[in-house]
């Protein structure tokens, strides 16, 4: 027992210090959203909500998007979700570690799952197989990022009711996307599949319902496919 | 569908898309005909995220300076992304170049 808890201490501490730089960039993201958030047609109070229910921050941006440009419901989860899809890859990637943790971790963890908490893990896992250390150093991760996000879109929200329009402040949610998006180009049929989704999702743009983004994002998968099976 | 309805059923949508894999019991491995297409969700939600908000100016293509500050700014956040990780330094590049090109036109 003492020895899990010196285990335990251990992984807290190495997943704190691996996530350190990582928090340069939740910073201004949490803070923007927040800021988002407050000026949206949702308000603030359910605009920050999303980050405790949703906690997934390009999902929670194109949802107060959707919502404020008047898009069907049913629309706004699907994109969101659609958004969200990438998480399949990562549980399906950490499923075998998670297999050796007990049940309640195993159904509770998965909430802390984000694109950071994955990277940091993924590479940890294959560093370390004592399950105990592993389950640690993954409610680390995910705290380390889940703690800072609630407390800076609470800040943006705070101060965004005090931001006037004419500073042109939702300027930043594209911003956002574009640094997002810069580091998932990783090769040729990545490229493809964004220029196809950026130019479809801008000729859909007048598509009714708001499925424009839906209809751009899945083009691009779809060209994407393509063009690796071409490249190969 | 209400404001509240639509929030809960993403968050319950995007937890259980955490919880797929890690929750079913057994050795089941994702086949390769979902994981090709998933590596492209990404690139091409964010894509289609970001275009039409940068490109389009009340519905239609905006794309010369003078009429579309926006996309001159993007441009600039995204070859700088290109270069830098550091989000802030970005942000703030992108939003002096808007309100830069704004005052001017």
């Amino acid at each position: 027992m003492t020895q899990d808890r010196s285990i335990r201490s251990k992984a807290l501490g190495d997943s704190v210090r691996a996530f350190a730089p990582l928090l340069i960039a939740v910073v201004p993201f949490g803070l923007v959203f927040g800021i988002v958030a407050a000026g949206s047609d949702v308000g603030p109070w359910l605009g920050g909500a999303t980050s405790f229910i949703i906690f997934a921050g390009a999902a929670q941006l194109a949802t107060l998007q959707l919502i404020d440009a008047g898009a069907a419901g049913a629309v706004v989860v699907a994109t969101a979700l659609v958004i969200n899809a990438r998480h399949f890859m990562y549980s399906a990637a950490l499923a075998p570690a998670f297999r050796e943790f007990p049940r309640g971790a195993r159904i509770a963890l998965p909430y802390l799952l984000t694109d950071q908490a994955f990277a940091l893990s993924i590479v940890r896992f294959g560093e370390v197989e004592d399950p105990v250390y592993r389950r640690w150093f993954f409610i680390g991760a995910g705290l380390s990022l889940w703690v800072p996000w609630q407390v800076f879109t609470t800040a943006g929200i705070v101060l965004g009711a005090q931001v006037p329009d004419s500073w042109s402040l939702d300027f930043a949610i594209p911003l956002m996307f574009v640094i997002l998006l810069v580091p998932t180009i990783k090769g040729r049929p990545e490229l493809v599949a964004a220029l196809v989704g950026a130019g479809i999702a801008v000729a859909a743009a007048g598509a009714p319902y708001g499925l424009g983004l839906i209809i751009g994002a899945t083009s691009g998968v779809v060209a994407g496919v393509i063009a690796q099976r071409v490249a190969r | 569908m209400s404001n509240i309805a639509i929030i809960f059923a993403i968050g319950i949508g995007t937890y259980l898309i955490r919880l797929s894999f890690i929750g079913v019991v057994g050795d089941r491995t994702m086949p390769d005909w979902a994981l090709v297409p998933l590596r492209f969700v990404a690139p091409a939600v964010l894509a289609a995220l970001a275009a039409p908000a940068v490109l389009l100016d009340e519905g239609s293509l905006a794309l010369a300076p003078g009429t579309n500050p926006r996309a001159i700014a993007a441009l600039v956040a995204l070859l700088l992304a290109w270069r830098t990780k550091n989000v802030a330094v970005v942000i703030a590049a992108g939003m002096l170049t808007v309100w830069a090109l704004q005052a001017v036109f």
